[in-house]
């Protein structure tokens, strides 16, 4: 049975990368055209705003460390970082980012560095602008909220690994009358954002930060291969469901 | 330089993964030793953090910023923490107290103020998105808190079978659900970290 899994699990990992890298580097006509989430149309907005009004953004990547199973979130946030530095690296003020594993902070850090130097301003670079602010859910909060509160920030992005205490952030956010865009792979704090913020990202919304935000072709074809795998997905939990009815398994 | 970071990642990645898979015994060992090399680097990268956490709120003293007052208890506890930690131990009954006298109480604050905010944001929620969703979600946030919550006069009937159907089933069923997005996810963004496409390591 838990060879069976195993395999099956190979299979899947191995099918995802194959359409991965088929649809990444396979020339297409035209772009995929994806709906609309207005939580990123508001943010894409902002970062504009962000720039011609020498403000900050503030990214919060969450609590998720890189050697546990809650990494991932954090990795997307990353992604969605470097997309951000490199377009607001003209701006007076740079993204600060803060994260509450002490991985996370370095990724930031190195992150942030790559975006300027890739924009041709690696001077314009300060190191203090990835931080760790704690490493329990509430203190990485309470460090986080002054950074919202005083630090200039037009717009914040809390991406990553949270749990219900990521409501204290938004209300901060609310309170300072600053825009918020929020998703987090917990259910429990995805609850907590749909009555937080304005416009609240659920489940692998989280994930499609990079092709809303244009950072490249592969963050598009990374969402085209989990609508791919999600709806073989639901034929097979559909398909198992019907031969049970039957009662063929 | 970025080359070989890139090369190093994605052969450990690669390495890693392929051991969850086939069951070769060099492959499992490999497995664990790269993994337990992560783990000793994440403690450094704690150190890293704190060190960074120092730097900032240093720099908030020495330019003078808002809140510069929290920044100098946040320093003197730090130092505090640490050298009576070094000095006494970590399991010293003193520092323990000093501890759990100041943490956990400033954190059970935190919870409690974590009630009210959702309270309050339950409230906004109204104004904020007036639509079939709202109404329902706030429906289901108080027929399952008047089901949990102890009542003067007893459970109210009927109730106990409303919060399993609610909370076992249509809550079950709809989380899982986002559970299964979410790990499609998580599984290709590693992917795309696995395939050197995005590298948080050094930059693409």
């Amino acid at each position: 049975m838990s060879n069976i899994i195993e395999l099956t699990g190979l299979v899947v990992v191995l099918i995802a990368a194959g359409l991965l890298l088929g649809l990444t580097f396979i020339r297409r006509k035209a772009p995929p055209v994806f709906r609309e989430i207005p939580a990123y149309t508001r943010f894409k907005r902002a970062i504009g705003i962000s720039v011609e009004d020498g403000t900050r953004l503030h990214v919060s990547l969450g609590r998720g460390g890189l050697q546990t199973p809650r990494g991932a979130p954090a990795l997307a946030g990353l992604a969605m970082l470097r997309h951000l530095t490199e377009q607001t690296s003209v701006s007076d003020e740079p993204p600060i980012v803060t994260s509450g594993a002490g991985d996370l902070a370095i990724l930031s850090r190195d992150t942030l560095q790559a975006g300027y130097k890739a924009a041709g301003a690696e001077d314009l670079y300060n190191p203090a602008t990835g931080r760790l602010t704690g490493l329990t859910p509430y203190s990485y909060v309470a460090g986080a909220i002054p950074a919202i509160r005083d630090e200039d920030v037009s717009a914040n992005a809390f991406i990553g690994h949270f749990g219900p205490e990521v409501a204290l952030l938004t209300d901060a956010a609310d309170r300072a009358n600053r825009l918020a865009v929020a998703a987090a792979d917990d259910p429990a704090a995805q609850a907590v954002l749909y009555a937080g913020v304005d416009d609240p990202l659920i489940g692998e919304e989280l994930f499609a930060a990079g092709a809303y935000l244009n950072a490249g072709i592969s963050h598009q074809a990374s969402l085209q291969v989990q609508d791919i795998l999600r709806w073989a997905i639901i034929l097979i939990l559909l398909g198992g469901s019907a031969l049970k009815l039957l009662g063929v398994i | 330089m970025r080359i070989l970071a890139a090369g190093i990642a994605i052969a450990s990645g690669l390495l890693v993964l392929l051991g969850y898979f086939v069951p070769l015994e060099t492959l499992l060992e490999i497995r664990l030793l790269l993994v337990q090399w992560a783990i000793i680097l994440a403690a450094v990268a704690v150190l890293v953090g704190v060190l960074n956490l120092l730097g900032v709120h240093w720099h908030k003293i020495r330019t003078r910023q808002k809140g510069t007052a929290y920044s100098i208890l946040l320093i003197v506890s730090l130092f505090a923490s640490a050298i009576l930690g070094i000095v006494l131990g970590t399991n010293n009954p003193t520092l323990e107290f000093f501890l759990e006298a100041i943490i956990i109480p400033a954190e059970a604050a935190l919870m409690a103020l974590l009630a009210v905010t959702l309270v309050y944001a339950s409230a906004r929620l109204l104004r904020r998105r007036v639509d079939l969703m709202t109404f329902i979600f706030l429906g289901v946030v108080v027929v399952i808190l008047l089901a949990a919550t102890p009542l003067p006069f007893g459970k109210i009937p009927g109730a106990a079978f409303i919060e399993w159907l609610l909370r076992d089933n249509f809550a079950t069923a709809g989380s899982r659900g986002i559970l299964i997005g979410v790990a499609l996810g998580a599984l290709t963004t590693g992917l795309r970290v696995l395939f050197g496409i995005d590298r948080p390591y050094g930059g693409n």
